[in-house]
């Protein structure tokens, strides 16, 4: 199979070219440098994102931005949604403080982006 | 009225505020004030949850909320101090006085040496450009539902349309599909995206959003709330065929039409604007028509990276905190940077040659995109500066870097030419 990826790495966006069969990559032509290289295999066996989203404060009508402290596989993204939805915090909260551990098996956590005095 | 004395005014706590004021406090300015009109620092960050900052300045992909973080750690650690809740009405280049209202305070005057201009920018609405239609509920500038959706908690609709491929546009039709809503489509009257590739991946083809190139809202339907839009693909002078248009069914529009430097202060100053970037002229110290008042960031012309604003704003705290000090007194020789092929506008506008051993980077942003092509400075028949570039693009931002010593007469031209 051949796919065109667009390389997200730096704003330069090469498109690249991958050839390949599920996990098994056979050639990558097009990218600009060595990390579009690996981007583009991954992103062509295992595409992945930072998630980022609000979560909740309780008590306090305020909400606290969250991310992925890694990606997350593409395909699970609504489902760590739904998850992250139904989760609250209280305050006070640091930054890079765990919100959701290990959310969905995927042994990524979800931490807080900003500190939030209590 | 209450009266504050500084060295340095910073007006504004965004990005370009906060890194303005640590390099003027790190000069050696022993008192910085910022003066910002929100609740609090941070600026349009606050509202950016989305990460793809901070790759250039600290080689890690941030959020909004994690990158001016760092700067407002930085900020408190270093002894800037900051006026929240105050809003500045006036800025006086002659005397330095800055006059403005603080919940706090009441009506206050600033006394400082020098000012920085760093209010950055506003968005564009539909009647910048101008959509013909009924004006019901639902029509928002893709910035204004960004802010309602990630600080507020309000969510602006259900069926969203999107006018524009400008960045926050995309970064919205990601957020708001994450929250449940459908974007049915993005319209975009260029035949090429506004803003970066990333965005286009990650924000549109990985959710199946239609992305409507050379296309664009004709009409707004609708009474007490939009019903629909009609959608037209547009000639090679980008007039809409109106037999071709679409009635597309949505509750909500976002308008991502493009930013506008938000000016009010500096033209009511007197300090000269650049008509195409709509912001003050500056030079490589980021120094306004007036000597005493500097300019950073999007106040300046509209960044695609935060990366790119941190480090302007850096370059004018440095040297307003200088000039505060007497130390940019010298007298300057000025060359004037002029656009040649396939370039937009140049920033800085003028370069003092007198700054010894200086490189500076000359901002600029193409006409149109092209492939396989090299960035030129020269002076006369003279090219003082030479890189390759496998693409270039509107929505990207180019510069080339050029060393003071190596600028002869009274001009330099930066243009785009097709490699053989």
């Amino acid at each position: 199979m051949k796919k065109e990826i667009i390389c997200t790495v730096c704003p330069r966006g090469c498109h690249i070219q991958v050839e390949g069969e599920g996990d098994k990559i056979l050639s990558v032509e097009g990218q600009g440098c060595k990390r579009g290289l690996e981007y583009a295999s991954a992103e062509f066996a295992h595409p992945v994102r930072i998630l980022t989203t609000l979560v909740k404060l309780d008590g306090q009508n305020d909400l606290l931005p969250v991310r992925s402290n890694k990606p997350v596989p593409k395909e699970k993204l609504f489902d760590c949604m739904e998850v992250i939805r139904a989760a609250t915090v209280k305050a006070p909260v640091n930054r890079y403080d765990v919100v959701v551990a290990n959310i969905c098996g995927t042994g990524v956590d979800i931490v807080a982006t900003k500190a939030i005095e209590g | 009225m209450y009266n504050v004395k500084c060295d340095v005014a910073i007006i504004g706590g965004g990005p370009a505020g906060l890194a303005a004021a640590i390099a003027a406090k790190e000069e050696g300015a022993e008192k910085v004030l910022i003066l910002e009109r929100d609740n609090a620092l941070g600026g349009i960050l606050q509202q950016c949850i989305h990460p793809g900052f901070g790759l250039t300045r600290f080689k890690e992909e941030l959020t909004g909320p994690e990158y001016y973080g760092r700067f407002v750690d930085k900020a408190k650690e270093v002894g800037v101090d900051y006026m929240l809740d105050t809003m500045v009405l006036e800025v006086n280049h002659e005397t330095n006085e800055v006059i403005c209202t603080s919940s706090r305070y009441g009506l206050t005057q600033v006394q400082a040496k020098s000012i920085v201009l760093a209010m950055g920018c506003r968005e564009k609405t539909r009647a910048s450009i101008m959509v013909p239609g009924t004006r019901p509920a639902g029509l928002y500038t893709a910035g204004s539902a960004q802010r309602l959706v990630n600080r507020q908690n309000i969510m602006v609709g259900k069926k969203v349309v999107i006018l524009g491929s400008g960045d926050i546009g995309m970064i919205m039709a990601r957020r708001m599909t994450l929250e449940g809503a459908k974007v049915v489509m993005v319209v975009e009257l260029m035949d090429y995206l506004a803003g970066l590739t990333r965005n286009r991946v990650q924000c549109l083809d990985d959710f199946g959003i239609p992305l409507k190139l050379a296309h664009t809202i004709t009409r707004i339907e609708g009474n007490e709330r939009v019903t629909g839009v009609w959608v037209a693909p547009v000639d090679e002078k980008k007039q809409p065929i109106a037999e071709k248009a679409e009635l597309v069914e949505c509750d909500t529009v976002l308008f991502s039409v493009g930013l506008m430097p938000e000016n009010e202060l500096t033209r009511k100053a007197g300090i000269a604007i650049n008509p195409i970037t709509n912001g003050p002229a500056v030079n490589q110290y980021m120094q306004t028509s007036a000597p005493s008042v500097f300019a950073c960031g999007n106040v300046v012309h509209v960044n695609d990276l935060v990366d790119n604003v941190s480090e302007e704003s850096s370059r004018a705290g440095k040297y307003a905190a200088r000039y505060a000090m007497g130390k940019l007194a010298g007298e300057q020789k000025t060359v004037t940077c002029v656009t040649g092929r396939n370039v937009r506008y140049l920033c800085p506008q003028t370069v003092d040659a007198n700054e010894e051993g200086g490189k500076v980077s000359l901002y600029f942003r193409v006409l149109q995109p092209e492939l396989g092509v090299k960035l030129i400075a020269r002076c006369g028949d003279e090219v003082i500066a030479s890189t390759k570039e496998f693409r270039v693009n509107p929505g990207e931002m180019c510069h080339v870097n050029v060393a003071t010593e190596k600028l002869t007469g009274d001009t330099v031209t930066v243009e785009v030419i097709k490699e053989d």
